[in-house]
């Protein structure tokens, strides 16, 4: 499948601060990509260079098979982008605003009209269309965002932490749209600080820390390389932990570790349910009392630990937004 | 072609919000009409202008000098606006489209102009109100509205600069209008200039800002009794003066503007 989304090397410096360190991407057309990282990882910036928001000092990026950096016109009007901080205009009503960015996509003013009505009613946004959108709660804004960068249905959508801020059910909603979206066969990047997210979203994901793409792959192949499933067992009693550590040993394919205080131990273990089983027939044979038993994939949180080091904290740092430096 | 319509619809969406938040036009409007006020009630008797100092020749004297200032004033706003767009996330989404560079920034400086004529009709009926009174037919007062119009306008993009170079709003406002004190102040438009000591009087005289008031009062015929136009070129030609100066205002801070703005997208 051709590239949608390619970038090579891509470096950006801010004064003395690296943002990107020569990150690389390929996204084929049709799929989405979910960028994660802590902030301050450089996924803002990255998205910022392929929407023609900002001039890389090194790199290359070709989007919709259009060099970013040679033709950023022609890459404008094949793309849709939907910010983290919703981008519309507060004074404006909601179809005020679609029209506005409609007009700015170069339609014509009728076109640009009906365009904004459709939208409206696609987002749930009809009953609020002739208010100011400062009236709007915080997911209605998103969902106005979002219709903006939809004007004109791009080839290639760019999200930037759609859903931060947002409470649960209106990131579900959300999700549902982005879902549909996707099936319709727009390519997307997004980028995310959720992991449950770029799960929940994307084909392929790329690990980004410190301004490089670290890891990726599928959330499978990214979970395979933390390490496959693990038993993980909450003993009833202290004096137990040894005993059901020879268990877990004769079980596992590594070793046990044990977490005292919690009374927790856990082992790497191949063969899923069926040994799940055996495990705890054995511990119950041998009269050890358990609280919890279970059998654990490992999360996108212990992908991005064991690749960082470091948890996947939110880190209150600059992100390459500074319009104005 | 993009250009025109794409700064068109800046504009609209300019215009828009100022419809929504009138409270920003009613406070450009009382400085002004305070003013007005204050100049032509407690200095109107006691300035001499040309070889009056009758109350009624002070406050036709006044008056060009007023709207001079009133129409400069419109770059604080400006500034604050641009300043203000800049750090919305609103202004990403403007880069991202497929539309004219420059267009935010033109677009942002029609809407000031219509917000100065607005300004300017109101000031205007005030002035009437307090006495102020023109004696030229109706083209040359139009032909004065008018030069006052592209003289704001003008200033309107030294306004778009302070906006792109600063970091927030308020420093916007307040670096849009310092500089105005002076600029208006040393200047014959409160005051008859011939009457300051002679290196004030220079200035005074290719002031920019004075050669506008001095056009203004011909063309409205302003000029008090007795007056004695200086011999400086842009006080005896001062149409063909504020023509030029506005044009040159406009090249030079249109073009830096632009260009800064291109660069605050890295």
């Amino acid at each position: 499948m051709p590239s949608a989304i390619y970038a090579e090397g891509l470096v950006k410096s801010f004064g003395d601060v690296r943002a990107l360190d020569g990150v690389d991407l390929d996204v084929p057309e049709g799929t989405v990509l979910g960028l994660l990282g802590p902030n301050g990882a450089g996924k803002t910036t990255t998205v910022r260079c392929l929407t023609t928001l900002l001039r890389p000092d090194r790199g290359r990026a070709v989007v919709a098979g259009i060099d970013v950096l040679k033709q950023p016109d022609a890459v404008r009007r094949s793309i849709g982008l939907s910010g983290q901080f919703a981008a519309v205009d507060e004074y404006l009503t909601g179809r005020e605003n679609l029209q506005m960015v409609g007009q700015l996509y170069q339609m014509r003013a009728k076109a640009a009209k009906e365009r904004a009505a459709e939208l409206l009613e696609q987002f749930h946004l009809t009953d609020a269309a002739d208010r100011p959108t400062k009236t709007y709660s915080g997911g209605m804004r998103r969902r106005l965002d979002l219709a903006a960068a939809l004007v004109v249905s791009p080839p290639v959508m760019f999200m930037d932490e759609p859903t931060t801020g947002l409470d649960p059910r209106n990131r579900q909603q959300l999700w549902e749209v982005i879902k549909q979206l996707v099936s319709g066969g727009t390519t997307l990047l997004l980028t995310t600080q959720y992991l449950e997210e770029a799960d929940h979203l994307a084909h392929e994901i790329a690990v980004v820390d410190h301004g490089r793409v670290i890891a990726q792959g599928t959330s499978d192949q990214l979970k395979a390389r933390t390490g496959g499933e693990r038993v993980e067992v909450v003993v009833h009693e202290r004096e137990h932990i040894q005993a059901a550590a020879e268990v877990l040993t004769g079980f596992g394919k590594g070793e046990v570790t044990v977490e005292d205080h919690m009374r927790k131990l856990t082992a790497p273990v191949t063969g899923g349910a069926k040994l799940l089983a055996e495990v705890i027939r054995e511990l119950d044979t041998r009269g050890i009392e358990i609280d919890d038993i279970g059998l654990r994939r490992p999360t996108l949180d212990d992908v991005f630990l064991s690749l960082t080091g470091h948890v996947a904290e939110v880190k209150d740092e600059e992100n390459g937004k500074g319009a104005v430096q | 072609m993009s250009a025109i319509s794409d700064s068109a619809v800046i504009a609209r969406r300019n215009l828009i919000r100022m419809g929504r938040i009138p409270e920003m036009l009613i406070f450009g409007l009382i400085q002004p009409i305070m003013f007005v006020v204050l100049f032509t009630y407690v200095f109107g008797g006691s300035i001499q202008v040309g070889s009056s100092n009758s109350t009624q020749a002070y406050r036709e004297f006044l008056m060009a000098g007023i709207f001079a200032q009133t129409v400069t004033f419109a770059t604080a706003g400006a500034g604050a606006g641009i300043a203000d767009d800049m750090h919305k996330g609103l202004i990403d989404r403007f880069r991202s489209l497929p539309m004219a560079r420059g267009a935010v920034l033109t677009g942002r400086t029609i809407a000031d102009l219509v917000q100065t004529a607005l300004t300017l009709v109101v000031l205007a009926v005030v002035a009437v109100i307090v006495g102020w009174r023109t004696h030229e037919n109706f083209g040359k007062v139009l032909a004065g509205f008018a030069l006052l119009l592209l003289f704001g306008y003008a200033f309107s993009w030294i306004g778009a600069l302070i906006g792109l170079s600063v970091r927030t709003p308020e420093a916007a406002t307040s670096g849009g209008l310092i500089w105005l004190f002076p600029l208006t102040f040393i200047s014959n438009a409160f005051v008859d200039a011939n009457l300051m000591p002679s290196f004030l009087r220079h200035i005074a005289e290719w002031n920019p800002f004075s050669a506008v008031v001095q056009a203004c009062r011909e063309l409205f015929g302003n000029l008090p009794p007795g007056f004695e136009t200086p011999d400086a070129w842009p006080m005896q030609h001062p149409v063909w003066a504020s023509l030029i100066w506005s044009v040159v205002i406009i090249l030079v801070f249109r073009t830096l503007a632009v260009r800064k703005y291109r660069r605050a997208t890295g």
